[in-house]
């Protein structure tokens, strides 16, 4: 029976046809080598330690990883919100033909919100709990477009009616308390999607809601970003959830990806050690009754990295060789891995 | 909110009572009220009919009713020995100076906290901002007169800039006289606004440099930052809204303090306030007055708190909701 | 059954925690610097009776011609140089200087230690029992801080008359609420932990749980309150001198002193206000530097 199906049937909600883009579109971002270090006190903490993502315009990745991973300061990293003592440096950071580094603050600042937009973990502390829903949505179209109050108002309205929020014109009109975790994760994704932008970078955005609304939100981002060919970064530690959205995943650990592929190949044939004990750790129909399996060991601290490879301390298939940093390398077409010694699970 | 402002309300006539009852305790039955509220000069025969006249034969609680109502009813705290005027003429008289120079070290306070806080909270590893926050030590430290004392000594007596004391040509603004209305008013305004407006400022820095720390690392100032809004616009609306909930509270409480502690500067640059007349009042003995500036301060504090509470719940929306449930 | 055993484990960790406060108030060089100029001051002080050139207040040793000198003229005797000037009546400005800072001293330790004591135990008490006695304390303790200090010690004072221990009496009435709120605080956190409840379950008296085990939490916060307080009683004495209802003519502190000397800036005497004001200034921003730090490492995230 196909995994694709077996996955589907136990999340809520209908499953849309996971369709790839023709692979001949070009490339809307091209990461290779993202690094962003903290430079503090206690040492430097290696938070992303080479990152390599390829996105294509209106393609889906889930960006999968434990807590901690540097999955979140991944995605500050692309919209160049770290703070200081944080340092991002990449051998390639391109956005849609354009060189991100060497963009100035001002052009950065004019890219977010409008071309690159991003949807946080906590819906309660993303909306500025002090001014109304319709300011914060009419101040966002207008800092990319001249357009006048009512337009913009406009505009709002019509993105919420998009997103599923019933009677919008009162509900703008309220402050952000006055709503529910799930209704300010909506508005959030309105926000994000009302000046068109080519990538949105969602971060968590369905951990802190209800396993109810998730499903929910969950198909109505795929919808929304398949209806206006918009590119999304899912970022969940949640593998489950992600492989029925995702176009393609890319598995993370400890500041590096290291695997990345469609998300057919790494459910029917992952390669790295990682990715086989995180799809192995998920409860199924068939681990029913069984003890879970957990990877042993626990993740090393950011200021504390093994040499080489960093997973090289848990892992089952550990050789002396692992002490040298592994090469990223494509294993089959669109397979990429980061391991000496990639392979199906045993 | 309604209910919660008449609570508010009751409690601050709760207190009211409660110190009410405090200053007539310690008029009438610490020492005797006659020589308390007579003049020192008054004979037998005249402090008789003082006695008679404020019922002393009459039970306690009979005599504080008496109190109250003369108090609050008919604002009657007797004539100052001094002048024989009522004394809370007298003191109606010189409000309006002390809240022309409270109001106007407050504004002047909040107008350079709040843009030095903000900063010094922004880059708190900068040197700019730990002199800022250096200075703000400095500013509530040091005592008021001193302050006040130097800036006489360097403006007024070396420089011949500012004058030393005394307050500027009056003109009728409705029923108060104002002095803010002529650059004269204004030049001898400016010191004892700067005397005072140190420590307000100083501590306003503080608050607006905690409040700025607090808020900055926020999700919903990262959020405005992502969507791509100007830094304007991310401090300038975003994080002041939120700073100035706490800043406006303690604005607020301090324009009580500084109502009271006009006091001090007051009496180092001679102005014709109620700070002065306290104190000339308490060294002259001339009681009426005291307990009439009493009365009015318990009052004007106790009203100020309630509208910093009401204020409160107008700037914060989650209060809103929370008082209005 | 006493629970007051040191283990070995015990009494090392606590050296160590002595060491890392040293090492944490060592950092900032501001509060050094006020700590060694306020041990300065306090020698001064003590010294006083035997460094000051002149004892100013004995009548005798002053002579009329003296009077008003600027600083750095020698005496009409030739005995000795005045480095600080002589004010209205002759008296050496740097000898009145050092008295003044005894006075000043004095009452500011006094008051500061009698309010702690009351403050404390009110605070303690009301935190242990709880309930009704914990609101009416409390309830007392906020009447009494949301009215200016300023105004009830000119209250007390007008009703109490002139003097160094009624100027002590009106500090001490201002000051006790602050350390009662701190200290309440303090002891509230401390007595919902389970070993306070089991001491109240072995019965142990109510003085002793107190003392032993809710007191020695409160000392952190106590201590900064302490220090900023003192700050605020010596400054807040020497306003009352200043304005004539503090201490009397014949004890001057450094308030009193630069009251006297108001009169005579005006003509151009500046000295006899200004360095009594300069040491007052000196001493009260010392401690409030070392009270800010020792605030800073006790409550990092309160930073107001």
């Amino acid at each position: 029976m196909c995994p694709l199906v077996s996955f589907g049937t136990f999340r809520q909600g209908p499953l849309l046809q996971t369709r790839a883009p023709s692979s001949s579109s070009p490339c809307l971002l091209d990461v290779q080598g993202l690094r962003t270090w903290f430079h503090t006190r206690a040492g430097v903490v290696k938070a992303v330690d080479g990152v390599c993502l390829q996105l294509k315009q209106g393609e889906i990745l889930g960006l999968v990883g434990e807590s901690g991973c540097g999955k979140t300061i991944t995605g500050f990293s692309l919209m160049n919100l770290v703070d200081k003592p944080g340092r991002i440096r990449a051998e390639r950071l391109f956005f849609d033909g354009r060189d991100l580094q060497a963009l100035s603050a001002k052009e950065y600042r004019a890219l977010r919100g409008n071309e690159m937009a991003m949807i946080f973990q906590d819906p309660m502390m993303t909306l500025n709990p002090t001014l109304r829903v319709d300011t914060q949505m009419i101040e966002t179209v207008q800092a990319h477009e001249s357009v006048s109050r009512r337009a913009a108002r406009a505009r709002s309205i019509d993105m919420l009616v998009k997103v599923g929020i019933p009677a919008p014109e009162e509900r703008m009109c309220v402050y952000p308390h006055h709503l529910s975790g799930g209704m300010r994760q909506r508005i959030a994704i309105a926000i994000a999607l009302l000046n068109s932008p080519k990538l949105i970078i969602a971060d968590e955005p369905t951990t802190a809601l209800d396993v109810t609304i998730q499903g929910q939100i969950l198909y109505e981002v795929q919808k929304l970003c398949r209806e206006m060919g918009t590119a999304l970064i899912w970022i969940t530690h949640d593998l489950a959830i992600v492989s029925g959205l995702a176009d393609r995943l890319a598995v993370m650990y400890a500041g590096r990806i290291v695997e990345t592929a469609p998300t057919a190949d790494i459910i029917r044939g992952a390669r790295h050690a990682y990715t086989h004990g995180l799809m192995a750790s998920i409860p199924t129909f068939d681990t029913r009754g069984k003890n879970l399996f957990q990877i042993p060991g626990s993740t090393p601290s950011p200021l504390n990295m093994p040499e080489g490879c960093p997973f090289r301390t848990r892992c089952y298939r550990a050789t002396p060789q692992c002490v040298h940093e592994p090469v990223f390398e494509e294993t089959a077409p669109a397979h990429g891995v980061s391991c000496w010694h990639p392979g199906i699970a045993a | 909110m309604l209910s919660s402002i008449v609570r508010r309300l009751l409690q601050t006539i709760g207190v009211v009572l409660v110190m009410s009852a405090l200053v007539f305790a310690a008029l009438y039955l610490i020492g005797d009220p006659v020589s308390m509220l007579a003049s020192p000069e008054a004979t037998e025969a005249e402090r008789e009919l003082i006695r008679q006249s404020l019922g002393l034969d009459l039970p306690l609680w009979h005599q504080y009713l008496i109190f109250l109502n003369k108090a609050f009813v008919h604002l009657d705290f007797g004539n100052s020995f001094l002048t024989g005027e009522p004394a809370m003429r007298l003191i109606f008289e010189r409000m309006p100076a002390t809240l022309e120079l409270a109001t106007a070290a407050m504004l002047l306070a909040v107008l350079i906290g709040v843009p030095l806080g903000i900063y010094a909270g922004l880059k708190p590893e900068n040197f700019g901002a730990r002199s800022v926050m250096t200075g703000s030590v400095l500013g509530f430290s040091l005592p008021n007169f001193w302050v006040g004392l130097m800036l006489i000594m360097v403006f007024a007596v070396f420089l011949h800039w500012l004058p030393a004391g005394g307050r500027g040509p009056v003109e009728a603004f409705g029923p108060i006289q104002l002095s803010v209305f002529s650059w004269e008013g204004w030049r001898s305004l400016m010191l004892p606004v700067a005397t005072i407006a140190t420590a307000k400022c100083a501590l306003i820095i503080r608050v607006a440099r905690a409040a700025t720390r607090e808020c900055l690392p926020l999700d919903y100032i990262k959020f405005a930052r992502a969507r791509g809004l100007s830094e304007t616009r991310v401090l300038g609306v975003h994080l002041l809204k939120n700073i100035l909930i706490p800043i406006v509270t303690i604005a607020g409480l301090e324009y009580g303090q500084v109502f009271a502690f006009a006091v001090v500067t007051e009496t180092v640059f001679s102005w014709p306030g109620i700070g002065k007349l306290l104190i000339d009042s308490i060294i002259t003995l001339d009681r009426p007055v005291v307990v009439a500036y009493l009365m009015l301060t318990v009052v004007f504090l106790s009203l100020l708190n309630l509208l910093v509470d009401i204020i409160y719940t107008i700037l914060d929306p989650r209060v809103q909701s929370k008082a209005g449930a | 059954m006493d629970i007051a055993l040191e283990s070995p484990a015990v009494r090392a960790k606590r050296e160590s925690m002595l060491r890392v406060f040293a090492e944490q108030f060592l950092s900032s060089k501001l509060a050094v610097l006020g700590l060694i100029l306020l041990v300065l001051f306090l020698c001064l002080a003590i010294l006083a009776p035997w460094i000051a050139p002149q004892n100013p207040f004995d009548i005798g040793t002053l002579k009329i011609m003296d009077s008003k000198l600027p600083p750095g003229s020698a005496s009409s005797s030739g005995a000795m140089t005045h480095w600080l000037g002589t004010d209205g009546q002759a008296r050496d400005v740097f000898s009145a200087i050092l008295y003044g800072l005894r006075i000043s001293l004095v009452v500011g330790l006094v008051s500061v230690s009698l309010a702690f004591a009351i403050g404390a135990t009110v605070g303690l008490v009301s935190a242990y029992f709880g309930g009704r006695t914990d609101a009416l304390l409390m309830r007392i303790v906020d009447i009494q801080l949301s009215f200016p200090a300023i105004l009830v010690a000119l209250v007390l004072l007008a009703v109490l008359g002139k003097g160094v221990d009624k100027v002590i009496y009106a500090l001490v009435a201002v000051q006790w609420a602050y350390f009662a709120r701190a200290a309440r605080g303090a002891a509230i956190v401390e007595r919902n932990k389970e070993y306070v409840q089991a001491a109240r379950c072995m019965s142990l008296s109510w003085q002793r749980i107190l003392w032993r085990h809710l007191f020695p939490n409160c000392i952190p916060p106590l201590m900064v309150i302490a220090t900023i307080d003192l700050a605020h009683a010596i400054a807040l004495e020497a306003t009352l001198s200043f304005l004539g209802v503090g201490v009397p003519v014949t004890e001057p502190s450094l308030g009193m002193l630069i009251s006297n000397g108001f009169e005579f800036m005006m003509s151009g005497a500046y000295w006899i206000a200004f360095f009594p004001g300069i040491a007052l200034a000196l001493v009260v921003v010392a401690i409030n530097l070392v009270g800010d730090h020792l605030r800073d490492i006790f409550n990092p995230r309160n930073e107001i």
